[in-house]
């Protein structure tokens, strides 16, 4: 019987593969260090572009997947079951011999989004049809292309049964992801759920049509220059890739098997701009309400909020608008609010990008420690918030953060998280 | 012309490209489902890339007679003398 709950919902693993890093401890301290994951791109293809710089993933997935295993999956599937086998084992739920025995199947559920889907498979397997003709198309194509495998993929590598899912947003997929599993708990669905976000992006036609936007940074001659959120010299985002995985658990079931808890999920708050396709709301109104909302739900008032890692992806407006709404959802406690932006290091994961920086947000609560935001040479006078350059310690007692994500299509999800 | 053997070698090089099965378990008498666990998606690549590599055409609807390792390869044969 599902039941609407209050159920507190915990964090008690985390798992990633980035552009700074194959696993979350060589991560966050890449994070910490202030180390950037953007480079100049060595394909052949890269050439013919304008933009020829990303940020790559640090460890290559087929150099940790058993080789079978990562021919039948997407690049973006990849990243992803990586990421949620550290997770799940971070939890300490995967046992010596593989299989679960602490959570029941029926009560675990997946919520792994992606942006954009599998487009490597879908573009390999359409140049195949071109040039060997339509008997040589993979009849793994669907499987590995459909934007739900990677979800799918994670629900058999741990049984999960209390339902698998797949939330689209853009580049606010991640984060959507753990808002839809925060409801699944405290909807009385399931119990434990490994939730996040994944994307493999970084081809030739997403980086063509993201160029041609005028959305990626041309700084090709000085890559780690490249992302830097809030300066007056940002020219666009920079494109990484990547997976993020968290494992969000009822706090009574945590309780129950002794699981170290990270922080807690305060709650989320989901808005549309209804405004443009692609242009983010010049006064980030939807952003602001997303954030209010996302107090709301938590109960929190804006003085409890002492920590953001902003979505600032680098671009000119959004960046701005972004700001802006952070002001007018907080009023003057923006003052005592520490930012960051840590895609000026991992570059912008789009459906992953949620997901990564809400374990930078989980482990900065966790440590007390904000990463710096690199490359802000001169803050933009429009951007009136305290931007951590270097680490900077957050204070002790009880504290939240927020962690925003904006998409393509006008998607707003700021998801609010505290101390345990 | 390819002998059996020689056929029967390519295509255990082809089924550990695919499925993971070392290449000394693809035995004549094996069937590629019960013993070798290669599924109808693997099979459809292992039919695939055998058309390629051994310039024969196998219809969709021959590849369930395909039980066998052997099966596979006498059809192969048949195929390229045919």
């Amino acid at each position: 019987m599902s039941t609407a709950t209050n159920r507190t919902v915990v964090i008690t693993g985390l798992g990633t593969t980035s552009p700074v890093g194959g696993d979350v401890s060589t991560t966050w301290q890449a994070l910490l260090d202030g180390t950037s994951g953007v480079a100049r791109l060595g394909q052949d293809w890269a050439e013919q572009l304008n933009t020829q710089i990303a940020a790559e993933a640090a460890v290559d997935p087929t150099e940790v997947l058993e080789r079978v295993k990562a021919r039948r999956l997407d690049r973006s599937a990849q990243f992803a079951v990586i990421a949620a086998k550290e997770a799940w084992t971070d939890a300490g739920l995967a046992s010596d011999d593989g299989e679960d025995r602490r959570v029941d199947p029926d009560r675990l559920g997946v919520a792994c989004a992606s942006g954009i889907g599998g487009v490597h498979t879908l573009l390999g397997n359409y140049d195949v049809l071109h040039e060997k003709g339509p008997r040589r198309v993979s009849p793994l194509s669907i499987p590995m292309l459909m934007p739900n495998s990677p979800a799918a993929n994670i629900g058999l590598d741990v049984d999960a049964r209390a339902g698998v899912h797949t939330p689209v947003s853009a580049c606010a997929s991640g984060n959507e992801g753990i808002a839809l599993a925060v409801d699944m708990i405290r909807l009385g669905r399931a119990d434990v759920v490994l939730a996040g976000g994944t994307e493999a992006a970084i081809h030739p036609l997403p980086m063509a049509a993201f160029g041609n936007m005028m959305a990626l940074s041309k700084r090709n001659d000085d890559p780690e220059a490249a992302s830097r959120p809030w300066d007056v010299d940002r020219d666009g985002f920079v494109l990484g890739e990547g997976a993020g995985i968290l494992v969000l658990e009822s706090e009574e079931h945590a309780t129950a098997r002794g699981a170290r808890v990270y922080a807690a999920v305060a709650g989320a708050g989901i808005t549309a701009d209804s405004h443009d396709i692609a242009q983010p709301d010049p006064k980030g109104l939807g952003a602001t309400r997303a954030i209010k909302r996302a107090l709301a739900e938590s109960g929190l008032e804006p003085g409890d909020i002492r920590h953001i890692n902003a979505h600032a992806t680098s671009t000119p407006l959004g960046d701005v608008a972004e700001a802006l709404a952070i002001r007018t959802a907080l009023g003057s406690a923006t003052d005592d609010v520490v930012m960051t932006a840590t895609k000026s290091m991992t570059g912008h994961l789009l459906g992953a990008a949620g997901a990564l920086e809400s374990i930078a947000t989980v482990l900065a609560l966790h440590h007390r420690v904000v990463p710096p935001t690199i490359n802000l040479d001169q803050q933009d006078e429009a951007v009136d918030l305290d931007i951590a350059t270097k680490q900077r310690d957050l204070p002790a007692g009880d504290l939240a953060a927020l962690n925003n994500s904006f998409g393509f299509g006008g998607h707003n999800v700021a998801l609010a998280f505290r101390t345990a | 012309m390819a002998s059996t053997d020689e056929i029967r070698s390519d295509l255990a090089d082809i089924v550990n490209e695919v499925a993971g099965v070392p290449a000394d378990d693809v035995k004549m008498d094996k069937s590629f489902v019960d013993d070798l666990d290669v599924d109808s998606l693997s099979m459809v690549e292992v039919v695939v890339a055998a058309e390629e590599k051994f310039d024969v055409k196998i219809p969709d609807d021959e590849v369930k007679n395909l039980k066998t390792v052997g099966d596979a390869v006498a059809y192969i044969e048949r195929a390229q003398t045919g």
